[in-house]
């Protein structure tokens, strides 16, 4: 039997590809910032491909659910944790043992990486024995690290290892340093020379006194005057040393690469699952979402990621909304007032989908999402004195490219995409990209302060943002289904921040 | 031993806290772009670039006190940057030697001490030369005081005395130290051991015999080695090393004052390299106090796009003297940006006592410089796009005083257009009221128009022609805008297939 990937089933892919840009769209839907707050502590597994990489394949999808089920297990989940940190100790013994120049030295941090490693799968298999384990991807590996262990290599490996390391522990030996010229010889039981300093002037002390001393760093113990001590030392003690070098030589690349696999790909599930307990602690729930060919979608109870995310360290609560699009629905035109949660509720439709195709849980208490072919995202850009074309013209250029390449199974995303015009303009463009989105098919997220859209034809369904009815600058965050009613509070806001004429002239002195 | 050559009477701190609003300045003006060309790669002058350019001087003679020491560095460049190399290489010298990883061993500190203060000297006596043989070329007061104090300071007595000191420290010693073999056979537990003597412990000492000592020996250049003998070798002892380590700290803090003072001079004459090379000119602006209202200028650019672009480009004329308001409207890519950053460019790089990019520029200094742009959706998601704007606006608030330079661009459009008009008019008529100075590039027609047709005295219209020229002619706004035209442009003839199904 041979163990392929935790990622993918046997045979779904010759090759797991090792996407290492980003998507376009990342940096519009926040996910940029879920990615690398997912994976900040796991650079060593150089996850992000893991997350670079939507999958098509519903088969796919399921087999990575299923492993995220059986995590649910919290022994298992330990089980794994322990593990990781085991091995990842390993890797920094063995990284460390290839730095080094001299023979010695990398002889004993490589003893010691050996060492780890046999903990680490020894304990593994210990730990997962009598877990419930269901998924086909956990059960194929259990199987194979229960005969990995019984092998006769690994036995070797790990019983010469333990004699060696209580052999080299009895050591003690003696440096003599004279000018230049340095000896090494056992230790003869000599006195501690600084309690015999303390004690020949313990007579003078008349108290308390301020300290002068400087901490000391420890020494690096991998230069070459230390190398050339440690050579002396393996004189004194020939024998111990000589069965260091065997077992060196004897089990080079003793790490089996089933193991370094798994322990990497593993970590694309717990890296998920750590990120979601910090949200799910603060009351937020995510579910294993249905995946569909149909053009027939729900959620309730999503929410924003990264917006959740930023708010596990400040204060304030993310607000779930509920969405769908049935029969001929394609087109969601978010209006209503601002910072009522427009954005964030588009931000919230596409990452949902993205998640979903990567075959993680996603936010919210149940959904079904569409696998889709494509995202893409147009959010306002910002001007740049390297960019000489207009806001405009870039703002077109690029939904242009859009439509171009967009198919009836894609999902976009356009957020507020001409206000940099005059009102006038902003109508015409905004009929004109909405008639286009509305002939391709696709479903689509159209944010704007232009309400009259909503109502351009049977695809499109209208979502407002929400205030609280006797206090107008109050905001629910909630989006919902209901006719645009075109109220705008600006002048609202301003008074908020304190910025109309009279505020202003009594805030700024003369 | 003060240098003074960032201010008359006190030293320039690089370190003191920027204007808070600093970030936005640097973002909105693309300030990287200009300390880049003053830096030129050395990230030290980057520091300093940034440092004095963003803290504005406030008054009319502290202006011209830089600007009278930077036109000598201009014209004596080549021994500016001979001074400011000396400094380089003597600092940069005992970062490398002071920084052995076992400088925190007494016996390492000691040592390194002793050799850098060694290393010191030769930087001291060139310093002194330079200032023998350059001093009657420099007219600027800053200058002059500065060459007659490294004469009198560094003189030839003086350094002599040092160096007798420096030959004075030496410590030769033995010792014995036990050790235990931890994690991947690194020595630990390292105690200092007293030798057993014969008398005592005969009976060991005979049976030792048996446990032969092999031995090497380090070699004479190898320093590194000495090092970690010397770390192993006084385990504990001697605290004397400190008053020597402090002496060299204070020679080497001594450098580093000069060189900060020096760096911002020496960024001015890259940037002026730079600007030259390209074929785009400099002028020393003529300040005005704070209460006039002057803004008179020829050739002013943009200096961020031209180093960026590198190439000449095309700066305006304009004469806004007792003007308070300049509003600034018109066609899209008509140079309306560049312009509005070419205004605070130049305002910073004048209370900065630099030359600005123009051939000639007379303004008023103003009691700070703030923006106010249009951002891309705020990353940090806290808030809707107005809201956003406003809460930046209203940090503004809390900061400006009568007298500071406001620019927006493109303020309070993310709202419709009638709404963003009435808060974009509230705002400028307080600010105006309380003797801000406003430039206002914007598209809000409706708010524009307000401010035309009320006929101030104060105000100054400017717009932007769709022509490649980028200059910006007088004249007040007007009510089209060129959507349909972009749109075209870019969708082609695909606009009379598409029909609602």
């Amino acid at each position: 039997m041979v163990w392929t990937s935790m990622l993918f089933p046997t045979g779904a892919v010759d090759e797991i590809p090792n996407v290492i840009s980003r998507p376009d769209f990342f940096e519009d839907l926040n996910l940029g910032q879920v990615i690398d707050a997912i994976t900040e502590q796991k650079q060593e597994y150089d996850l992000k491909p893991f997350f670079y990489l939507p999958l098509h394949d519903i088969e796919v999808i399921r087999y990575r659910q299923e492993i995220f089920r059986d995590l649910e297990n919290a022994n298992t989940l330990n089980a794994i944790k322990t593990f990781a940190e085991k091995i990842s100790l390993v890797r920094r013994y063995l990284n460390l043992a290839q730095k080094l120049y001299y023979k010695r030295q990398q002889e004993g941090w490589f003893l010691e990486a050996a060492v780890a490693y046999c903990q680490a799968v020894s304990g593994l298999v210990g730990d997962l024995e009598g877990a419930p384990l269901r998924s086909r991807g956990f059960l194929d590996f259990q199987t194979y690290l229960t005969t990995y262990v019984a092998s006769p290599a690994f036995r070797s490996l790990h019983e010469e290892a333990r004699a060696l390391k209580h052999d080299l522990a009895s050591i003690k030996y003696c440096v003599i340093i004279r000018g230049n010229w340095v000896g090494v010889r056992k230790y003869e039981s000599e006195i501690d020379y600084s309690s015999e300093v303390e004690r020949t002037f313990e007579k003078f002390k008349q108290g308390d006194t301020k300290g002068y001393r400087i901490d000391l760093p420890i020494l690096s113990g991998v230069s070459h005057v230390e190398a050339q001590i440690l050579d002396c030392v393996a004189k004194l003690y020939p024998d111990i040393f000589k069965r260091v070098e065997a077992y060196c030589l004897n089990h080079q690349n003793f790490v089996d690469p089933v193991i370094s696999t798994f322990d990497r790909e593993i970590q694309f599930f717990i890296s998920y699952i750590d990120f979601m307990a910090n949200l799910e602690a603060k009351g937020l729930n995510f579910c294993y979402p249905q995946l569909t060919k149909t053009k027939s979608i729900h959620a309730k109870d999503a929410f924003d990621i990264a917006l959740a995310h930023k708010r596990l360290s400040e204060p304030g609560l993310v607000v779930p909304n509920d969405f769908y699009l049935e029969r001929k629905e394609r087109i969601i035109v978010v209006s209503g007032p601002n910072q009522g949660g427009k954005t964030t509720f588009a931000r919230m439709f596409a990452q949902l989908h993205y998640l979903a195709s990567l075959g993680c849980p996603v936010p919210g208490t149940e959904a079904t999402l569409f696998l889709y072919d494509q995202i893409f995202t147009h959010f306002e850009k910002e001007e740049s004195v390297r960019n000489l074309r207009g806001k405009l013209q870039d703002d077109l250029v690029r939904i242009h490219a859009i439509l171009e390449e967009a198919t009836s199974e894609s999902i976009l995303i356009l957020n507020e995409v001409f206000t940099s015009t005059t009102l006038n303009d902003a109508i015409f463009l905004s009929k004109e990209v909405l008639k286009r989105v509305i002939s391709l098919d696709a479903f689509c997220v159209f944010v704007t302060f232009i309400d009259e859209l909503s109502t351009l034809s049977e695809q499109t369904v209208s979502m407002v943002s929400t205030v609280v009815p006797e206090n107008p600058a109050l905001r629910t965050f909630k989006i919902v289904r209901r006719p645009a009613d075109g109220l705008a509070y600006a002048i609202c806001i301003a008074e908020k921040y304190h910025l109309t004429y009279d505020l202003i002239k009594e805030r700024i002195k003369e | 031993m003060k240098a003074h050559l960032m201010f008359r009477d006190q030293d320039f701190d690089p370190l003191a806290p920027l204007p808070i609003h600093s970030p936005d300045l640097i973002h909105d003006l693309e300030l990287e772009v200009l300390f880049n060309a003053m830096a030129r790669g050395d990230k030290f002058l980057y520091e300093i670039s940034k440092a004095a350019v963003l803290s504005s001087l406030k008054d009319v003679d502290s202006v011209l006190y830089r600007q009278e020491i930077l036109r000598d560095c201009l014209e004596h460049s080549s021994v500016i940057r001979e001074i400011y190399q000396i400094l380089i290489e003597a600092i940069e010298r005992k970062r490398r030697s002071w920084l052995g990883i076992f400088t925190h061993y007494p016996s390492g500190v000691l040592s390194g001490a002793v050799d850098i203060i060694s290393m010191f000297i030769p930087s001291l006596e060139q310093l002194r030369k330079i200032a023998d043989k350059h001093m009657g070329m420099f007219h600027s007061e800053g200058l002059t005081r500065f060459f007659a104090m490294l004469q009198s300071e560094l003189s030839d007595e003086y350094l002599s005395m040092v160096k007798y000191h420096l030959q004075q420290l030496k410590f030769p010693r033995g010792v014995l130290i036990s050790a235990e073999l931890g994690m991947g056979n690194e020595g630990m537990n390292y105690t200092l051991r007293l030798p057993n003597t014969k008398n005592k412990n005969w009976i060991k000492e005979a049976l030792s015999k048996k446990s032969p000592t092999f031995s090497f020996t380090i070699s004479e250049r190898d320093e590194a080695g000495a090092r970690v003998l010397g770390a192993l070798r006084d385990v504990g002892v001697s605290s004397c090393a400190n008053a020597l380590a402090q002496a060299a700290e204070h020679i080497e803090s001594f450098f580093n004052m000069l060189r900060t003072e020096l760096a911002f001079y020496l960024g001015c004459i890259n940037l002026k390299e730079q600007l030259e090379q390209i074929g785009n000119p400099i002028a020393f602006p003529v300040p005005a106090v704070m209460a006039e209202r002057k803004h008179n200028f020829k050739g002013l650019y943009d200096v961020s796009l031209a180093l960026t672009m590198k190439r000449e480009v095309v700066g305006n004329d304009i004469n806004a003297d007792s003007k308070d308001l300049i509003m600034i409207t018109g066609a899209n890519q008509g140079g309306k940006s560049t312009f509005l950053r070419s205004i605070g460019l130049a305002q910073l790089m004048m209370q900065a006592g630099m030359f600005v990019p123009a051939q000639e520029f007379c303004a008023n200094l103003c009691s700070g410089v703030f923006t106010h742009y249009r951002r891309k959706e705020d990353a940090l998601m806290k808030s809707g796009k107005l809201d956003e704007e406003l809460s930046r606006m209203s940090a503004i608030v809390d900061r400006i005083k009568p007298n500071a330079l406001m620019l927006f661009n493109e303020s309070f459009a993310s709202t419709n257009e009638r709404e963003g008009s009435e808060i974009a008019r509230q705002i400028t008529s307080a600010l105006l009221d309380r003797r801000i100075k406003v430039f206002f590039v914007t598209h809000l027609y409706e708010f524009a128009r307000v401010f035309y047709e009320k006929q101030m005295e104060n105000a100054l219209f400017l717009r932007a022609e769709r022509s490649r020229t980028f200059r910006l002619l007088l004249g007040g706004p007007l009510a089209t805008s060129f959507g349909e035209d972009v749109f075209k442009s870019v969708f082609g003839k695909q606009r009379d297939q598409v029909s609602i199904s």
